[in-house]
This record gives structure tokens, sequence and C-alpha cells, in this order.
């Protein structure tokens, strides 16, 4: 049995982010994901909530691909959270619509990885300020992974978006096919760290 | 036959109710259709009326009249000084120069030069009533030609008033004394300067009475709010001008013109105009039908050589004249053509000035015959000239003047957007795109509008978007989109089917006038129709709510809920009949629909539908308290 996955994509100005073109570029034709761009699709911020719902209901695997603003993400997909999560559908005694299925932050972070610690810039790391996602996705009965993120883009060079791409893709497509097993998915802080790209090719 | 009052009226106005939409239908315009059924009912075809036809026409002229008030009343003062030098230089040149023309012409047929001067001057004058009220309908009032045009027109009817002091003058056979011919001019006895000195008083009194006495006593009948009321002062204002003109020789039309002038400016302006058009429209209708039934078919059918044969001799010199003042002052060759063209008739004050040239012994009775035949039919050939212009002539200069602006400016014309109508609509969207830097290619109809926009740097091509090969030289083939931003709906269904059928890959993006004209171009298979006032009504009663101490976010929401709502049932009312039962039985139940849910949305406590993410109903029922879980 294939995954299917769900890309909610969130960027406001797409149109001027490089590494979020190429992560896109790659994913957006593979069989088996639906991308599916918020901006896009609601440019006024209006959602038609039951489309949502049932998109989500036909997917295994939801993903919130978006840049990291302010420590959390763009208003788009606050205000998704806000009015597709309905009480009694999503969460509470009755709302069992999303048990079981997975949730998955891609992120894009101007900042390298060791300013989001203890003891840099930060103060926090990533995952400590998805903890908002962490928590959504446990109150509606899903399984919150590791986010995949793509850090220091502000000084990234167009072959290491490329590169970075390419990983998102295998990722996606490993989730496809059902290659990761819970076990494995347990033991990282990133997903990319699952098939991390190799130095000789960073440079 | 017994010949009534009523049974007269019943005749003009059932003919007119017949034929008017009719005409217009097949798009022949008002003013052929009234012509028609003057025809009809005239002593041509059905002889309901015949005898009295001078009669009604004399009446039927106060139309004339009442146009002029109107036409005033849309010229503040300050336009029409700007128009002096047309008015004087194409009208003078035209009268004078075509009046001596005609009148060197005429001497070659053995008529002594006394009748030629009064023939050549009489012939020069073109029909105000037609050309006017087919101009307006048209459109075109606006454009240099319908400019132009209305300047010569209104010297015309300046001119008449000298011809009418100085044609008998010109008399060479014995006067018929007729005692009550000139009952109403009381000056014509008195000395030159006194004459001319009552003259200026008159006007002047025009003027001040417009500035200093109508006002206030519209001010007064206005405050009374007795609507008829104002009718009547209306009436009264320009029929006690009429009289007052007719007593001291001067032209009616002139004065009532000079009135509207006046009073252009006052606050009563549009509902002066909104008074006066209907009677406006029924005098000048029944004007029309007295000269379709005044043209004597039995002098026709007598010597048809004869008078078609002036009828074309005459249009073909005038509209020459016209043609070379035209092109000395400048106008361009599509407009120059229509200013030839609708000038190019005879006009009704040749049934006054024959009729008194005829009494006062200038031209006898065959002659006078003859000309005023003439002069009908060439009236009634005037709206026919237009529209042969219109259908066949325009079309051909319009593709010339794009060709040849193609070749000079854009050897490859390629942008992805072409704006079809550059109006307010269009405009918008044009500069929209442009500050975007779309690539955007314009088309008017307008060469007024098309000029001004290329000096301000706009890539605007003159002609009408609706030829296919128009659309092509403006690179409709390797274009994304065209927007459909003119004024006419009738227009825009055309380019439409244009679009549909030679270019097919080009997205259409259609303005609709209101509901009709959205379901006219759904059912042509349009997707994107934008209705023009829709946006600015929602936004208007967004804040209509929010002084009403609404939420703004509430009052926002609510104006997308509806405005995707109407969207939605446009579609499928689309697909009924317009105002069928079953049309109104669903809009009467999707404004229930909507009423309701919007309502629920905006007052209730609980939140329905898209809101029900921000609703604590469920939460505080299940846990008891709002602030245990994310929603505090």
């Amino acid at each position: 049995m294939r995954s299917r996955i769900l890309v909610l994509f969130a960027h406001p100005a797409f149109e001027k982010s490089r590494v979020h073109r190429e992560l896109v570029k790659k994913i957006k034709q593979l069989t088996g994901i639906t991308f599916h761009d918020l901006y896009e699709e609601y440019p006024e911020l209006e959602i038609n909530v039951a489309k949502e719902q049932n998109l989500l209901l036909e997917h295994d695997i939801i993903v919130f691909q978006h840049p990291f603003y302010w420590y959390s993400a763009p208003a788009m997909i606050k205000q998704w959270m806000d009015l597709v999560l309905e009480h009694g559908w999503a969460y509470g005694k009755n709302g069992n619509a999303l048990q079981g299925k997975q949730l998955l932050s891609v992120i894009s972070a101007g900042g390298p990885r060791e300013v989001y610690a203890a003891t840099g810039r930060n103060r926090y790391t990533i995952q400590e300020f998805l903890r908002p996602f962490e928590q959504t996705a446990l109150l509606c009965k899903m399984n919150y992974l590791p986010p995949f993120v793509i850090h220091g883009t502000h000084k990234m060079e167009l072959h290491e978006m490329k590169q970075a791409a390419l990983q998102y893709e295998g990722l996606l497509l490993a989730f496809h096919h059902g290659l990761l097993s819970q076990e494995e998915l347990s033991r990282v802080d990133y997903l990319n760290d699952l098939n991390p790209i190799p130095e000789a090719l960073k440079d | 036959m017994e010949k009534s009052l009523l049974f007269q009226a019943l005749i003009f106005l059932s003919a007119a109710v017949l034929l008017v939409p009719l005409a217009k239908k097949w798009g022949l315009g008002s003013v052929l259709g009234y012509l028609i059924a003057g025809i009809v009912i005239g002593p041509a075809l059905f002889g309901f009326i015949g005898d009295n036809t001078h009669d009604i026409m004399h009446f039927a002229e106060f139309g004339v009249v009442m146009m002029l008030f109107v036409i005033g009343l849309e010229l503040e003062p300050s336009l029409l000084w700007r128009m002096r030098k047309a008015i004087l230089g194409m009208g003078g040149v035209q009268v004078m120069v075509t009046g001596l023309f005609i009148a060197l012409v005429t001497m070659q047929f053995d008529f002594s030069w006394q009748e030629s001067v009064a023939i050549g001057f009489t012939l020069a004058l073109s029909s105000t009533a037609i050309v006017l009220q087919t101009l307006q309908e048209k459109g075109l009032m606006k454009t240099s030609a319908g400019q132009s045009a209305f300047s010569v027109l209104l010297f015309q009817d300046i001119a008449v008033i000298p011809m009418l002091a100085l044609f008998p003058l010109l008399a060479t056979l014995p006067v018929a004394v007729d005692p009550e011919a000139h009952s109403t001019n009381l000056i014509e006895n008195l000395s030159a300067w006194v004459q001319t000195a009552i003259v200026i008083a008159a006007i002047v009194s025009v003027i001040l009475a417009g500035r200093y006495i109508i006002p206030p006593i519209f001010r007064l009948v206005a405050s009374s709010r007795i609507r008829e009321l104002f009718t009547a002062v209306a009436l009264l204002v320009v029929i006690a001008i009429s009289v007052l003109m007719s007593l001291v020789g001067l032209s009616p039309a002139l004065g009532t013109f000079l009135a509207g002038v006046v009073l252009a400016n006052s606050e009563y302006r549009h509902e002066l105009e909104s008074d006066i058009e209907p009677f406006k429209g029924l005098l000048l209708g029944l004007f029309f039908i007295a000269v379709g039934a005044s043209i004597d078919f039995n002098l026709l059918v007598e010597k048809p050589v004869l008078i078609l044969g002036i009828v074309a001799g005459l249009i073909a010199l005038k509209s020459a004249v016209l043609w070379v003042i035209g092109k000395v002052f400048k106008l361009k060759t599509d407009q120059n053509m229509l200013f030839a063209v609708s000038l190019s008739q005879m006009g009704e004050f040749g049934f006054v000035l024959f009729t008194f040239s005829n009494k006062n012994g200038i031209l006898d009775q065959g002659t006078v015959d003859v000309l005023i035949a003439v002069t009908a039919i060439s009236m009634a050939l005037a709206p026919i000239m237009f529209l042969i212009h219109e259908k066949f002539v325009q079309p051909r200069i319009g593709t010339k003047m794009v060709v040849e602006e193609k070749e000079h400016d854009h050897i490859d014309e390629s942008n992805p957007v072409i704006v079809a109508g550059f109006g307010h609509f269009g405009n918008t969207v044009g500069r929209f795109l442009k500050a975007h830097g779309v690539g955007t290619t314009f088309l008017d109809i307008d060469s007024d509008r098309v000029d001004l926009l290329r000096k301000m740097g706009f890539k605007v091509y003159y002609g009408d978007a609706s030829r296919h090969d128009l659309l092509k030289a403006a690179g409709a083939e390797k274009a994304k989109l065209i927007i459909v931003a003119l004024d006419s709906p009738e227009k825009r269904m055309e380019i439409v089917e244009v679009v549909k059928k030679h270019f097919p890959n080009l997205r259409i993006l259609a303005r609709a006038t209101n509901r009709v004209d959205a379901y006219d171009l759904m059912n042509a298979g349009i997707l994107n129709i934008y209705r023009e006032t829709l946006d600015a009504s929602l936004r208007m009663g967004v804040d209509a709510m929010h002084f009403l101490g609404f939420r703004k976010y509430a009052a926002k929401r609510a104006a997308r809920t509806f405005f995707e709502y109407d969207e939605k049932n446009l579609k499928y009312l689309s697909s009924l009949k317009l105002n069928s039962s079953e049309y109104i039985s669903t809009a009467k139940k999707y404004i229930e629909e909507l009423e309701s849910l919007i309502q629920s949305d905006l007052h209730n406590e609980s939140l329905h539908g898209a809101d029900e993410g921000w609703s604590e109903e469920g939460l505080i029922k299940e846990f008891g308290s709002p602030k245990t879980e994310k929603k505090d």
C-alpha cells in the first residue's frame, strides 16, 4: 500500500524564493504527491474548509512546507489550522478524521543549524520552536515526524539548493513507497540526517 | 374618415410604436424608423395622413427647438467659447462656399442669379434634427467629427436669420400680399438700428433670465414638491423663449440653445434635461414622421431622373465641400469622412425657406415643389448614408490606418495582452498591467483618445476591435489574453464571437455591465466575467456595515460569502430563461438562502460553515470551560 502525500505549501512571496523554487520544481510532478499551493489557492486567506478537509481525508502524510517566519509559519498556515482543524472533526471526543496520519514540517531557515541551540543566537532548537505543531498533531491523533530543515538559505549557492531539493525528493519518494520504518525515523533530529548530503558534494 | 385629433394621435403613435423598434432591431436607427413610419402612413402608401403634413411638421419643429435646448444644457459656456473657431470658421466657410457653388451650378440651368442665390444658400443647410439625433444615438457626438458637425449646424441655425432678412431683396416675381404672413414679427417695420438694438436686448435678456430669474423660479417650484409643476416650468421656459425669439425675428432654436447653455451650470440641469427629454423625443419623432409623409412620391414618379439627379448631385457637391473643409481644419481621415457624410443632406429649414421664398416672389411654385421633394428625399436618405458609412466605409479606413501605423512603429507586435476599449474600465486594467511591466496592446475606436494615449506613451491602435484583421494586426495570434473592456455590451459580444472563431487560443476576460449581460457572456462560453459594479458595490456595503457598528473583518467576510454565492448562482441562473417562472423562483430561493447564511454568520452565537474553526461552542460542551484547550 503506497502512502499518499499532501504538500501544503505556504509562501507569500514564492516568486522571490530561490530555495523553494528548487524544492517545488523537484516534487510538484511526483506520482503519489498532491502539491497544494495555499497562497495561490486562497490569495485573500479565505480558506475553503470543506475542500481542505476532503483533501486531508484523501492523504496519509500531511506536509507543511514553508519558510520559517518569526520562529513559526507564515500566517496562512495558522489561518489554515484555525479553520480546517475543527473541533469534532480533527480533535475532541468525536474528532477522529486525522487519526493515524503523519504530519511533517518542511522548513527553510535563513540561519545555520548551530544558531538554533541553547548556546546559539536563537536559544532554542527548531524542534522546540515547532512544539505547537507537534502538540497540534498529537491533539489530532496524528504522528508528528522530525522536521526536514534547510538551514542557511541566506548564503546558499544554487547547487546546494539543488542538492537539498534532491534530498527532499528522495525523502518524499521513500515515504510514498513506505521505505522508512518508525524506528529509523525516531532516531534522527532532522529527517535530513537519514540520508545526509556527503560533505564532498557540498562545495 | 373622420380625422379627429385622437384619431391622428392613434395613427402616429401606432406607426411609431410598430416601426421604430423594428428599425432599431435591424440596425437602421430610430430616425429611419420614424421616416419609414411616415412614408407608410403618408399619401404614398396608406394615406392616413396627407393634407396636413406641413402643419404637423411646423408643430413638430418645436422638437428641434427642444433638442437644441437639451444640447445647450450639456454645453457649458466655456466649452462653447472654445468652439468659437469651429463654429465661425467651419460653419461660415461651409455655408458660404456651398451656397455659392450651388448657386453657380443653378445658374447654368437658366435661373436668374437672384433665384440661384436663394436656392444655393437654402440647400447649403443641413438637417440639425437628423444629424444630431443620429450622432447621439450612435454615440458619436463627442468625437471630433461630431463636434465639427455640431459647430457647422449651429452656424447654419444662426445663418437662417440673415437669410430670412435678406431673401426678400432677391424678389423678382410679384409678391402675393398676405397680411398674416409675418404677423408674429413685431419689429420688422422699425428702423434697422432699433431692430438691432431690440434683438441684442432680447438675447441679453435671455442670458440674464437664465442666470438670475429662472433658477429662483425653479427653486421655488422645486420646494413645492409637485413633480408635474417642475415639468410645466421647464416647458414654460422653452416656450417663452421661443415666443420671445419669434417676436424679434430670431430663430427659437437658437434662443433656447442659448438659454440651455446659460442653465448648463445650474443645479437643475439634469432635472430639466429629464423633463424636456420625452417631449423632445416625441416631437422629433413626429417631425421625422411628417418628413417621411411629406415626400411627394407623385412628383418623384413624374420626374424621377430630375429629382434623384439633383439629390445625388447635391449630396456629392456638399460632401466634397465638407471634405475639403475637414482637410483644412485637420480632421483625421476617418473623422473627416464621417463629417462629410453626416452633413451632406438638406435640412428642415429648407421647407421654411422655400415656402418663404415662394411667398416673397423669389421662386415659383413649380421650382419650390421640386426643391422641397429633393430636400425631403435627401433627409430620408441621410440615415441610410450613415448606415452605409458605418458598415462599409469606416471599416476600410480603420484598417488602412492600422496597417500604416504597424509598418511604421511596430514591426512585430507580440504583447501577451490585448485590451479592447480604453475607456474608464480598460484604462484601469491597462494602467495596472503596465505598472507591472506587462506588455499590453490597446485598441480603441475613438481616434482622439488614441492620439492622446499615444502621446502619453501607450501602445494604442485605432480601430474596431471586433474586426478580425485588426485583432490579427494587434498580435492576437501570439497574445495570451484579450481583455474585452468596451462600453457597449453588443460590441463586446461581437468581439467575443470573433475571438472564439479566429483566435481560439486567446483567453478572454470580459467586462459585463450587469447580470443579464453576464448571462449572455456565460452562454457564449466565457469563463472569466467581471461585472463592472459588483466589487465596488460590495466594498461600499462593507463600509456601510462598518459604520453601522459591525466589525470590519466580519463584514468583509460576509461580503466575500455574498460574492462567492452570487457568482455561483449566476452560473446556474444563466442556464435558465431570463425572467421565466423557474428563473424567478430559483433566484428568490437563492436570495433567501444567502440571507439566512449571512444572517446566521453575523448574529448567531455560533459560527457556521467556514467559520466553524473559530467556534468555541463544541469545546465548551465537551470540556465545560473554554479555558482548558487550545482556544483560550
